[in-house]
């Protein structure tokens, strides 16, 4: 193992440049669940500016978010989860998002590759690492635990037998009220038994079927949403005593709008060219009401999608309680 | 070997040009071809550009294009005899079969330099990577979806036991498999070069496999039958027999039945031995398609009245049951008339 680390280069901050990418899920006043995927890659015009022409995405946040997520793990350690028959899968995982990377950043990063020796240099964390494809001791953390330092997306692995779907590994420190540690080994199915309507109307096992078909290195992706507070990444179910109160703390806030988040999932799903798992690439942008409040249109669609959002779709993200005092100053125009 | 193979004739008198049967296809070149016995050849694909390969799933296959003459497109696809992991080339084994639709014939007049179309690598018989062990069974040419689970095993430290049958004395690719056991403690190889011993092995074989074994057979129909058989007599569980078919029987010609097409009322028949896909390109329509076997699920059209005959593997249980779709490269219908979103 090479490991060399280098001075690194300032990325800067820009809020407006985070508005104008940000991946605003609503096309329409209401919002109901459905299998809504498209194909990866497509830049996808807003009322603010676009998102959505790259796979994996680098912001201003990417030092602070990868730092965040090692802060996390040094806590606790179940946010990541493998199996020793995910070890393929998790390789072909890495060189392909570092691959993505390379291609997409070539300012900043560098894959060479010749048979089995990988090198990769990353500038914006001042990384440069020589591995073995296969090679578990070659790489800080193995193949899975180094990916999640390489970019702001969680990543969940599902393999693929008996007819369906297995999350059997991944690295997942920003679930939005979920747990990488309790889900692990479960089937896609059973994952998203708790979600109200989907399973009545099919939707579940549709997505399934449709993952199920992918064939290697096909790439889609999807948005999903939810809101939450003061710009915190980490709700997952092992933190909720940390969390848990806000939701109840902020409905007479007079800095809700500063406080209450929209936060968009954008959802990657991909056939992995030689394991064949499925990888689920998720990467959680967060906006307070305050800064989306600055585009009219999103204003609007935002404010009747929380005020119409049927109770149990409501009371399963978690929003009940806010959502309408939210929807209020969104409607107010303030 | 797996071969699925498909023709289109493209009439004379149509107006537009026939759709490419390869979407977002991999320009190749021939860089090899090397004898393996004395009717199977090995021909080894390089990218035509600087591009790298993309890499594939063990067992899986690759369609290969070939223009034959009078205006018609085929595509062949043979499986990939490499494990997958950053391929710089792809290889294929195909046995030459003179009473063939002229597919095996093409492969074999290939020569170093020939530059051929192929789709993307598709995954069809993947190993399941929570086995405990695999246990890998080929009868003659069948063994080129085997060798590539076999070459992955090594890779992955996985533990296989790779049996091999075949009459001529001589495995087309025995020797590599011996090289591949011989320096992996995990992999042992097994050959046979005749049924009868081969079927009191296998008895054997099938009753010390410890518990969590997955099975995969590649061979001639009969050969996979026997073997499925055998396994199932021992107690073996079917989630843990896997197939992969070659040389498919064929489906029987089916009753005559006529559609009509949604959008404009066209009526076309499908007479008893034609395919419906074959009945609407015929007609001048352009279907995407790929396998023409029923197994790829390219060519599924929507059906608004009028029931189904299923024959693919393709669409889930549910779906029969919807009947909503169909996959017309296979499929028929048991009403003599089927309206079609189309």
């Amino acid at each position: 193992m090479t490991v060399t680390l280098t001075s690194v280069p300032d990325i800067g901050s820009d809020p407006a440049a985070s508005l104008r990418r940000f991946p605003f899920p609503f096309r329409t006043d209401t919002y109901r669940y459905s299998t809504n995927v498209e194909p990866a890659g497509k830049q996808l015009e807003t009322a603010a500016g676009g998102w959505g022409d790259l796979i994996v995405d680098i912001d201003a946040h990417y030092l602070p978010e990868i730092a965040q997520r090692a802060e996390i793990l040094r806590r606790d350690p179940t946010r990541q989860a493998g199996a020793a028959h995910m070890r393929a899968a998790e390789w072909d995982a890495l060189l392909y998002v570092l691959g993505q990377l390379a291609r997409d950043y070539p300012h900043t990063m560098r894959l060479e590759r010749s048979g089995r020796t990988v090198s990769w240099s990353n500038t914006l964390q001042g990384l440069s690492v020589d591995f073995t494809y296969g090679d578990d001791s070659s790489l800080p953390g193995g193949p899975l635990g180094f990916l999640g330092t390489q970019m702001q997306e969680d990543v969940a692995l599902l393999d693929q037998r008996e007819g369906a779907l297995w999350l059997d590994s991944g690295v997942v420190t920003f679930a939005a009220d979920w747990s990488m540690g309790f889900d692990v080994g479960m089937r896609f199915l059973e994952i998203h038994g708790p979600v109200p309507r989907v399973h009545q109307e099919g939707i579940i096992a549709r997505a399934q079927q449709f993952m199920m078909r992918l064939q290697p290195g096909e790439a889609y992706r999807r948005t999903n949403w939810t809101m939450g507070l003061d710009g915190r990444l980490d709700t997952s179910t092992e933190t909720y005593p940390e969390w848990g109160q806000d939701r109840t703390n902020v409905i007479h806030d007079p800095a809700l709008p500063d406080r209450v988040h929209l936060r968009v999932e954008v959802q990657h799903i991909i056939r992995l060219p030689h394991s064949g798992a499925i990888m689920f690439l998720i990467r959680s942008y967060l906006e307070p009401l305050s800064a989306l409040a600055s585009v009219p249109a999103w204003r609007e669609t935002l404010a009747h999608v929380l005020q119409e959002l049927p109770q149990d779709m409501a009371d399963y993200k978690g929003i009940s309680k806010y959502r309408m005092q939210a929807a209020a100053w969104l409607a107010s125009g303030q | 070997m797996s071969k699925i193979s498909a023709t289109i004739t493209a009439p004379e008198n149509r107006q537009a040009p026939p759709a490419p049967v390869l979407r977002d296809a991999l320009e190749l070149v021939v860089s090899a071809v090397v004898p393996r016995t004395k009717n199977i050849v090995s021909v080894h694909f390089r990218a035509a550009g600087q591009q790298d390969l993309p890499g594939f799933v063990p067992g899986s296959n690759l369609a290969v294009e070939c223009s034959g003459t009078g205006g018609r497109t085929k595509t062949n696809a043979y499986s990939l005899t490499g494990s997958g992991t950053f391929p710089e080339e792809y290889t294929i084994s195909v046995l030459r079969q003179d009473d063939g639709a002229g597919g095996s014939r093409h492969i074999h007049g290939l020569r170093p330099g020939d530059r051929v179309r192929a789709a993307r690598p598709r995954s069809a018989f993947a190993p399941v990577t929570t086995a405990r062990r695999h246990l890998l069974i080929a009868a003659g040419i069948g063994v080129t979806p085997i060798l590539s689970h076999a070459r992955s095993a090594a890779e992955w430290g996985r533990e296989a036991v790779v049996i091999s049958v075949h009459r001529d004395g001589v495995g087309p690719h025995s020797a590599e498999l011996r090289k591949i056991a011989a320096t992996n403690p995990s992999i042992s190889f097994l050959e046979c070069d005749n049924r009868t011993d081969f079927s009191q092995r296998l008895t054997r074989i099938l009753r010390q496999q410890p518990l969590g074994t997955h099975l995969y057979v590649c061979g001639p129909e009969q050969f996979m039958d026997d073997v499925l058989a055998k396994a199932r007599t021992a107690g073996w569980p079917g989630e843990r027999l896997h197939s992969e078919a070659f040389g498919q029987a064929e489906l029987d010609p089916g009753d005559p039945f006529a559609v009509t097409l949604a959008s404009t009322g066209e009526w076309i028949a499908v007479p008893s031995g034609r395919t419906l896909l074959e009945a609407l390109e015929a007609a001048g329509k352009n279907i995407p398609n790929l396998c023409r076997q029923g197994v790829c699920g390219e060519c599924r059209l929507g059906v608004q009245a009028g029931r189904p005959l299923h024959r693919d593997s393709y669409l889930s249980d549910e779906e029969r049951a919807e009947a909503a779709s169909i996959m017309c490269c296979v499929s028929r219908s048991i009403d003599p008339e089927m309206e079609l979103e189309l």
